[in-house]
């Protein structure tokens, strides 16, 4: 009886590949990206700043494509390979990137930090080299209230001079 | 200049932010980040008029939901809370009426977000309405209803400030000029929406509150106010903060309500505000008209400055009275003006209260004031630069309004800019549709007199040296991303001469770290940079005791040079660091040495009313050159480089500096082009990101930042304030880029392409009605 009265279940299971590991859970259709990554996995660099695909604090990679998580269903992500912040530095050493936000003060309060990276993560891996002018196009979606966004293009640039 | 500073050398290259790995990796835990086991979601029910009497507030059928825990109302906080001790006039939860379109009204936590927002949709609520005023005019207009009955006129402040003669100014001027400039409001827009954590203990009777605060003192003071709790029951503890720019220094509603909250749920909320709930609790900076009048010699001598402002305050007191007074309190300090006449007025209205925000109170005035300098040189044919150097103060000296200006940089950023934006060869000489423009600005470095005059110190800092070698800052201060934890770190690794991987900093927890009076007015380089070098000058003392006896030599002789204690005449003995804090703990123990910093009272400000506000130890000096050009067709207005020059006094992390100007530059430009916040009928129009349009790195120019160290005499290692300064000057300078590029004068901000092209038909308009005129029989 008291079983009966449990209401059904709205969740599917969702197989996906987080930061190069497969997992499994169980989401609600309705469950954006950003909060399946904040609540069910406990990964919290991917940020929410605004009410839906304003300012790009939740940019992570989807297939290496950057998707802002706050607009994008955990649903939609069965299969794909989902890139965040977390999962950007490997063996103990910072991604050059994060390396260079962080010598070069791309980074003030920090919140737009791991999203901003994120968007530059996905433009180095297909323009090795880009100019500014391509730097601040794919930079474009991600808004920073503290840096005036010149060290911003000066840390992308110094991660692409520090290219292997 | 207090301390001694190790390296003089220029350019020093600066280091990056003790905390900034944290926040590349991701690892930074925000307040919404925070380990959210076993929380209640906290959501708020909003007014839905903008004036009136609350008739019924029922929430029994939210109460009644299955998963609501708590709700809460005005009832749950009779106590009105506030920023300032002579105007506090809010309720965390309206009480009887609502002031405001979206004023909380009662707020619920339940076992999630859906259960939340269903009780909200529960809560029943009968209003009658009042007339609502969205304008100063409408508020101050004959027979208008009172936001506050007991503020007739609408008028929450009025200021009327006389010194020098400006009769006699005006008298002796060879060109009297007036203008009205409009600034519309606009918001600090941080990053990080806002959030709170409140967790109470009903075993303990203990909250533990955790927040976006800039100024975790005002939170935890006023929690133990509206929550009636002693406050050695509650600990207010600083996770990393998505940036503040004024918008967290008072105390916001929603941190009272989550706490409220958790005291009525027994356990754990977490609140969330939605970025449209951001706009709608800003406290940013007001919409103001200003009239301003100043008289000019010929040779571009300034005799006489009149200014009144208006500023639209909101419905609540919060800041306004100071933010009035700054208004007209920094009209000095920059230039030297015999007579200035200040009329300053803070006008209730049923919008979302307005409140202090980067640049607090001077922005708009230095704004009217820059451009009608430009205007008035122009008219005279003399050159910008030259009729700032014709004003120019000599320090040390009192300004008329009795504020301490010991170091001056001014006259030197003025050159650089001039320099750098290669300014003599070019003014002039640009294509039409491409201008430059410049303008100055100036801004405290911090406060010299706090809201609350308790007697104490005005900075508190407690050093720790243990057993593993490792020295602990422990400081009260809020860093919020202007890196004032690096500044600490480094300010105490220069005085002990150690590495600074050596020095760790906690701040801003209030049952571990000293009580400060918060991040705000750019006081923390300059008060608590002073009282770290105290503590760790103090702690240097006794380690150098220690180190002599080591060494056998006399206190005297010894001296610390990367991190070891040498004695002076036998380089050969020295020991390090490490072995003389061993050394130093035995008999003795863990070393905790205290700091302080007590601004001199001569730097407190005038007698007159209101003469603590704009008082400070030392002023930021900023000169800066816009490049701009402007589509007449469109009327887009495009800004391809800028010039900045500061005096900082000395700049302790040259790279933060920069990153700070650059950043106080750029929000000049956000306000100048394209940000504000208009409402309909008081409902916000402009309540998201997409709305708000804050400049993204498209329109975003390079920005060239030069620094002036004139080394203040009173300031950590001859410092001042690097954050605020240069915001000021933005819009002025693009005013001017503006006029120099296609002779269009605007009186209105932010200079948007609506606004731009109006003006080009006006004058188009002018130009016919005057050919008209001309041809006339």
């Amino acid at each position: 009886m008291h079983q009966d009265q449990r209401p059904p279940s709205r969740k599917r299971l969702v197989r996906l590949c987080l930061n190069g590991r497969w997992r499994e859970d169980a989401v609600p259709d309705h469950l954006l990206l950003v909060n399946y990554l904040r609540e069910t996995v406990g990964l919290t660099g991917t940020k929410t700043g605004c009410d839906g695909g304003e300012c790009g604090a939740c940019m992570v990679l989807v297939d290496s494509v950057p998707m802002p998580a706050c607009i994008t269903l955990a649903v939609r992500c069965e299969g794909r390979s989902i890139e965040t912040i977390e999962g950007l530095s490997s063996g103990g050493s910072l991604h050059r990137l994060q390396r260079a936000f962080h010598e070069q003060l791309g980074t003030q309060c920090g919140f737009c930090t791991p999203g901003m990276i994120m968007s530059a993560a996905a433009l180095l891996r297909r323009n090795a080299r880009p100019t500014d002018g391509e730097i601040r196009e794919a930079l474009a979606g991600n808004l920073c209230r503290c840096t005036g966004y010149v060290k911003i293009v000066e840390s992308v640039r110094a991660a692409v001079d520090d290219a292997p | 200049m207090n301390g001694t500073v190790a390296s003089r050398d220029w350019p020093r290259p600066g280091v990056p932010l003790i905390d900034g790995i944290d926040k590349v990796t991701g690892h930074a835990r925000f307040t919404a980040d925070l380990d959210p086991c076993g929380a209640l979601v906290g959501r708020i029910f909003r007014s839905p008029v903008s004036h009136g009497d609350i008739v019924r507030l029922d929430v029994s059928r939210a109460r009644d939901l299955e998963g609501v825990v708590a709700v809460v109302t005005g009832d749950d906080c009779p106590r009105t809370y506030g920023v300032l001790p002579v105007a506090m006039n809010e309720h965390p939860l309206a009480c009887g009426k609502v002031r405001y379109r979206g004023e909380p009204v009662a707020a619920v936590a339940a076992v999630d977000a859906e259960t939340a927002e269903r009780a909200l949709a529960l809560i029943e609520l009968e209003m009658r309405e009042l007339p609502a005023h969205y304008t100063a005019d409408s508020a101050r207009a004959a027979g208008a209803a009172l936001v506050h009955d007991d503020r007739p006129g609408n008028l929450e402040r009025a200021v009327h400030h006389v010194f020098g003669d400006p009769e006699a100014g005006f008298a002796a001027a060879d060109l009297v000029r007036e203008v009205r400039i409009d600034c519309a409001e606009v918001n600090h827009a941080q990053i990080e929406p806002h959030a709170a954590l409140a967790d109470y203990d009903p075993a303990t009777g203990q909250l533990t509150m955790q927040s976006v605060s800039q100024v975790t003192f005002y939170l935890h003071m006023m929690l133990a106010h509206c929550l009636q709790m002693d406050e050695s029951r509650i600990r207010v503890i600083k996770p990393f903060v998505g940036g503040g720019f004024g918008a967290r220094v008072e105390v916001l509603n929603f941190e009272i309500v989550t706490a409220l909250l958790a005291r009525a749920a027994q356990g754990k909320v977490l609140m969330q505000l939605t970025r449209e709930e951001n706009f709608l609790t800003h406290r940013a900076r007001p919409q103001t008209a200003i009239r301003l009048r100043l008289g000019m010699r010929r040779d571009g001598r300034m005799t006489a400055c009149e200014c009144e402002v208006v500023q639209r305050g909101g419905a609540y007191a919060g800041y306004g009275i100071v933010t009035i007074l700054y208004a007209g309190a920094l009209l000095h300090g920059l230039y030297a003006i015999p007579a200035v006449k200040y009329d300053g007025y803070r006008i209730y209205t049923n919008l979302p209260p307005c409140g202090a925000m980067r640049g607090h109170g001077g922005v708009n005035t230095r704004h009217a004031f820059e451009v009608l300098l430009d205007r008035m040189a122009r008219e005279l044919e003399l050159d910008p630069f030259a009729v700032r150097r014709m004003n120019l103060l000599s320090a040390p000296t009192r300004t008329l309004n009795e504020l301490l200006v010991n170091s001056y940089g001014l006259p030197e950023c003025l050159d650089r800019v001039e320099r750098a934006s290669g300014w003599r060869e070019r003014i002039g000489r640009l294509p039409r549709g491409r201008g430059i423009g410049m303008a100055c600005s100036h801004y405290v470095s911090g406060a010299a007199k706090p809201i609350h005059r308790t007697g104490e110190p005005h900075a508190v800092v407690n050093l720790k040296l243990d057993w593993d070698g490792g020295v602990t800052a422990l400081t009260g201060a809020p860093d919020i991303g202007q890196g004032s934890s690096t500044m600490i770190a480094i300010t105490v690794a220069e005085t002990l001469d150690l590495p600074l991987e050596r020095i760790r900093v906690i701040a801003a927890d209030s049952a571990i770290t000293p009580k400060d009076n918060g991040a705000y007015s750019s006081r923390i380089t300059f008060m608590v940079g002073n009282a770290a070098i105290d503590a760790a000058q103090r702690l240097k003392d006794i380690l150098s005791e220690v180190a002599a006896r080591k060494l056998g030599v006399r206190r005297e002789d010894v001296y610390t040079a990367a991190g070891m204690f040498l004695a002076r005449g036998s380089d050969a003995t020295a020991v390090s660091f490490e072995e003389v804090a061993k050394a130093a703990l035995v008999g003795e123990g863990t070393l905790t040495i205290k700091g302080t910093f007590t601004c001199p009272p001569e730097s407190q400000g005038g007698k007159h009313k209101g003469g603590a506000v704009g008082a400070t130890m030392g002023f930021s000096y900023v000169a800066q050159v816009v490049e701009a050009s402007v589509d007449e067709d469109t009327g887009q207005v495009t800004v391809h480089q800028v010039w900045a020059a500061i005096d900082c006094g000395h700049a302790i992390n040259p790279l933060a500096v920069t990153g700070q100007v650059e950043g106080a530059v750029w929000m000049g430009m956000g306000q100048a082009l394209s940000e504000e916040t208009c409402y309909l009928d008081g409902l916000p129009a402009h309540a998201s990101l997409l709305e708000y349009r804050v400049p993204t790195i498209i329109e975003s120019p390079p920005i060239d930042v030069q620094i002036v160290e004139s080394h203040d005499p009173l300031g950590p290692f001859g410092a001042k304030e690097a954050s605020e300064g240069a915001l000021a000057s933005f819009a002025p300078a693009l005013v001017a880029a503006v006029a120099n590029a296609i002779g269009i004068d605007l009186d209105e901000l932010p200079a948007t392409p609506d606004r731009v092209v109006e003006a080009l038909i006006a004058r188009r308009r002018r130009a016919r009605l005057k050919s008209a005129q001309e041809s006339a029989p």
